[in-house]
């Protein structure tokens, strides 16, 4: 028998189970995926949000803890935990010497992310790489790792831990860490979630930016186990992603930034929201759910020559018209709505001095929705569009912890069965998002999880000697 | 309303791997996706050239086809790899791009299509076809089997005799290197004179290219080979083979100044600075071939163009023959099979140098051209303001 078993192999499972073996437990880590596949979200990641109180290695300046925990705040709002939040934040500015050790690199800020330069840690090669390096680590040190094996539910005793199930395999362990993740690409739950409108189902426009075996189904089995949970059951972390993207795994680069550049019409070729409200790296997280609130929940982001080569290159090619009416008939969309909503958007921006990296005093007037800032007619041919889906990052609803990791049943913690990752990420990311916190909360807990999980093995076996 | 139908299709025509065009386009496909997403900048200098573009075309592919070096970082870093449907692998893109590159440049450029397609069988009958020439020719004019003649290889074939031969081959490789490299260089970098490159700009090219600076997967663990693990081994391989060839071609140019300047005829003693240079240059040619083909035969398949292996055996092969045969000659030049072993490996060294224009080894010219662009394109300001904040 196994001390630990670790259900998930993105980067919350990797930790706890790298951990768990560092701390002397057998370890049995269970992969849903196949080996091309592993990882989970985390093979899309690309950076770690570190506090620190002066300049490290590859972050600038300081971010200390005070500022990250006003951030989470303020991302969040509110609906967070401070304790484990400040766990998590305190965890970030000293696991990265642990990630080192395990094969983790680490590098400046990416071109075109210059504003997380202070606050992230990128990872060299990004997610997969990490994922990779823990999974040589894991190997090294002896952790048993299997793929293709989901395990479809767990066997408790009065909130204990006994066994899991994958396939027709029931395998025993003195502890258990589920990292299985959350349930976004679990379509038929998305559909519970989001509902009806117009007599189709708002989720099946959706995009899964993220893996395809993220399916909810331990967080279901524990959720109906009795498990305490936490978060909007019904919220996912969504941005406006290209509408010809992958339905799953589309990950970064299906990213549009061209919003703030230009207007964005819905399907009736109008428009609806403040493209220019701030700059678009505080802004690219509420584009999913505006998209999602519109019919077909799709919508167009309409720029003219002037703003090429002034966002990050989309993954696809604009689609490319001479002129306006052209530009409507090949998306689709109705000639004179387009050319009305642009004309009227083009009378209505009040000249100024076009600034894309200040809050420039480029503003429409007497318009409804106003852009207010970056407003420049959009009248130079070539014309590009970029169809926007949402696309879904991650999901909320998640199990109860504590300090310890631990999962709650009627207000009791377990004594060895934890959670770690995405499923439990609701108790500090309640609502909202900023870059590289599911990392960090991932990393934090997953080293707890992994620690707890050894610890209380070690009391399971004294318990049976005894 | 249907309108998302049609530009699906497009899309999928611009990144799915069904709808790959030309070695170009393809490289051209795959870096589209690349730079929206910009994870293996810190690899190498690939992907920060990258982002100075928003569109590849044919000289940008070809410039960025031989800045890669194939170390495998990105391929096992990437999200967007086999079996995902954007099937992204820029090792093999970039190296079937490479090939096109060493024959659409090679002058003449008939005899470089033929190397590319049968660079064992080549290098191979080649070297063979030279040696049993030599064979016949000291055959038809003395002894094949002799007495020993205590290493003078003069006797077998006259020191200006053997400059007759190499002298042109050897320049002849240099001048289709040089026309080759230089139609290159005008075709990815108009706008720049190599000669007018700011000096720090050519330091650090010199200082990239002879220290293998993007084998050491921009942590300075190395590349990949067999899997997601790190491994100096390439780099170390590849040292010993770069650097004994430069020791033995010291150590014929040293034996060159010898015979002129001093007048000190060959053959010289063990313990001589000809016979030192060209052995330690020998034993690296004999330990640094051999690895990188056990490398070479072990690499990930989805890693680098299978379809290249025999350019890149046809030089290994006629690297290590070239050592074997130097070694083999020195260790029996006292003997009577030293004219036959002399024949041998003159035959070889001739093959070696007729094809070097041709095959393998040209990648280190392009290579040192696209490091060149590199260092100079760097310190240029960028066309592109993608970082508004």
């Amino acid at each position: 028998m196994h001390d630990v078993i670790v259900i998930g192999g993105g980067n919350a499972g990797l930790c706890a189970a790298l951990t768990a073996r560092e701390s002397g437990a057998s370890v049995l880590l269970l992969e849903s995926a196949p080996r091309a596949w592993r990882g989970g979200n985390s093979q899309h990641t690309r950076n770690l949000r570190c506090m620190h109180d002066a300049p490290q290695d590859v972050l600038t300046d300081a971010y200390p803890e005070e500022e990250y925990w006003q951030d989470l705040r303020k991302v969040t709002g509110g609906v967070t935990n401070e304790a484990l939040a400040r766990l998590a934040i305190r965890d970030s500015a000293h696991c990265r010497d642990w990630m080192r050790r395990h094969g983790v690199h680490f590098q400046p800020s990416l071109s075109g992310t210059l504003q997380l330069s202070r606050t992230n840690a990128f990872f060299l090669g990004g997610g997969k790489a990490l994922v990779n390096a823990y999974y040589r680590s894991a190997e090294l040190l002896g952790v048993h790792i299997r793929y293709d094996a989901p395990v479809a539910r767990l066997e408790l005793s009065q909130g204990r831990f006994v066994a899991a199930h994958t396939g027709d395999e029931r395998i025993e362990a003195r502890a258990c860490v589920v990292a299985s993740g959350g349930f976004e690409s679990n379509r038929e739950w998305l559909r519970q979630a989001w509902g009806q409108s117009n007599g189709e189902w708002v989720a099946d426009n959706f995009l899964i930016r993220g893996t395809r075996f993220n399916l909810g189904v331990l967080l279901k089995f524990l959720i109906e186990a009795g498990a305490d949970t936490i978060g909007d059951p019904t919220q996912c972390h969504a941005v406006a992603i290209d509408a010809r993207s992958p339905l799953y795994d589309g990950g970064i680069c299906t990213r549009v930034d061209s919003v703030s550049l230009g207007i964005v019409v819905n399907q009736l070729a109008a428009r609806f929201y403040d493209e220019g409200e701030d700059f678009w790296p505080k802004r690219y997280a509420i584009w999913g759910r505006l998209v999602a609130g519109q019919p077909g929940q799709i919508a167009y982001s309409i720029i003219d020559a002037k703003a090429i080569g002034r966002f990050m290159p989309p993954v696809f090619p604009g689609v490319k018209a001479q002129s306006v009416p052209e530009l409507a008939r090949a998306l689709g969309l109705d000639a004179a709505a387009l050319v009305r909503t642009v004309s009227d958007y083009n009378a209505a921006c009040r000249p100024g001095s076009f600034d894309h990296a200040t809050l420039d005093d480029c503003a429409t007037s007497g318009l409804t929705p106003p852009k207010t800032h970056w407003a420049r007619p959009i009248d130079t041919a070539p014309f590009s569009a970029y169809p926007l889906k949402p696309g879904i990052t991650f999901t909320y609803l998640g199990v109860v912890v504590n300090a310890q990791a631990a999962v709650f049943f009627d207000g009791q913690p377990s004594p060895n069965l934890f959670a770690a990752g995405e499923i439990m990420a609701g108790n500090v990311l309640g609502q909202g998002y900023t870059a590289g916190v599911g990392m960090t909360i991932g990393t934090a807990f997953g080293r707890i999880a992994g620690t707890q999980a050894a610890a209380a093995a070690v009391r399971g076996k004294m318990h049976a000697a005894a | 309303m249907q309108p998302l139908d049609p530009l699906l299709r497009e899309a999928g025509a611009a990144t799915s791997a069904a709808a790959r065009g030309t070695a170009a386009a393809e490289v051209a496909r795959q870096l589209q996706i690349c730079n929206a997403c910009r994870y293996c900048e810190g690899f190498c200098a690939v992907f920060p050239a990258m982002t100075r573009r928003l569109e590849f075309g044919k000289a940008d592919v070809d410039y960025l086809a031989n800045l890669c070096h194939n170390c495998g970082a990105c391929l096992h870093a990437c999200q967007y790899a086999p079996p995902h449907e954007f099937a992204v692998n820029v090792p093999q893109a970039m190296a079937r791009v490479r090939v096109q590159t060493y024959s659409d440049y090679a002058w003449p450029r008939a005899l470089g299509r033929l190397y590319r397609h049968n660079g064992v069988a080549i290098a191979l009958a080649l070297s063979s076809g030279l040696a049993l020439f030599l064979v016949l020719v000291i055959a038809l004019t003395g002894n094949l089997w002799h007495e020993p003649m205590a290493g003078n290889f003069y006797r077998v074939f006259p020191h200006n005799l053997m400059v007759s031969m190499f002298a042109p081959i050897l320049l002849f490789a240099l001048l289709a290197l040089a026309l080759g490299v230089r139609r290159f260089w005008r075709d990815i970098s108009p706008a720049d004179r190599a000669q007018d490159a700011p000096r720090a700009a050519v330091a650090e090219a010199t200082q990239a290219a002879l220290s293998l600076k993007y084998l050491d997967g921009g942590h300075g663990e190395g590349c990949n080979e067999a899997d997601d693990r790190f491994t100096l081994w390439r780099r170390r391989f590849h040292h010993l083979t770069f650097y004994g060839f430069l020791l033995c071609f010291a150590s014929t140019s040293v034996a060159t100044l010898y015979h002129y300047l001093l007048g000190w005829s060959a053959p010289y003693a063990l313990v001589s600075l000809p016979v030192l240079l060209g052995t330690a240059g020998g034993i690296g040619l004999l330990i640094g071939p051999s690895g990188l083909l056990w490398l070479n035969l072990r690499r990930h398949p989805l890693h680098g163009d299978a379809a290249q292996r025999p350019m890149d055996l046809g030089f290994i092969a006629l690297l290590l023959l070239a050592s074997a045969s130097g070694i083999a000659l020195l260790a029996w030049r006292d003997s009577g099979a030293m004219a036959l072993l002399l024949a041998l490996h003159l035959g070889i060294v001739m093959a070696l140098f007729l094809t070097l224009p041709y095959g393998k080894f040209a990648h280190g010219v392009y290579r040192t051209a696209a490091l060149l662009k590199w260092a100079i394109e760097k310190r240029q300001p960028s066309r592109l303001q993608l970082e508004p904040e």
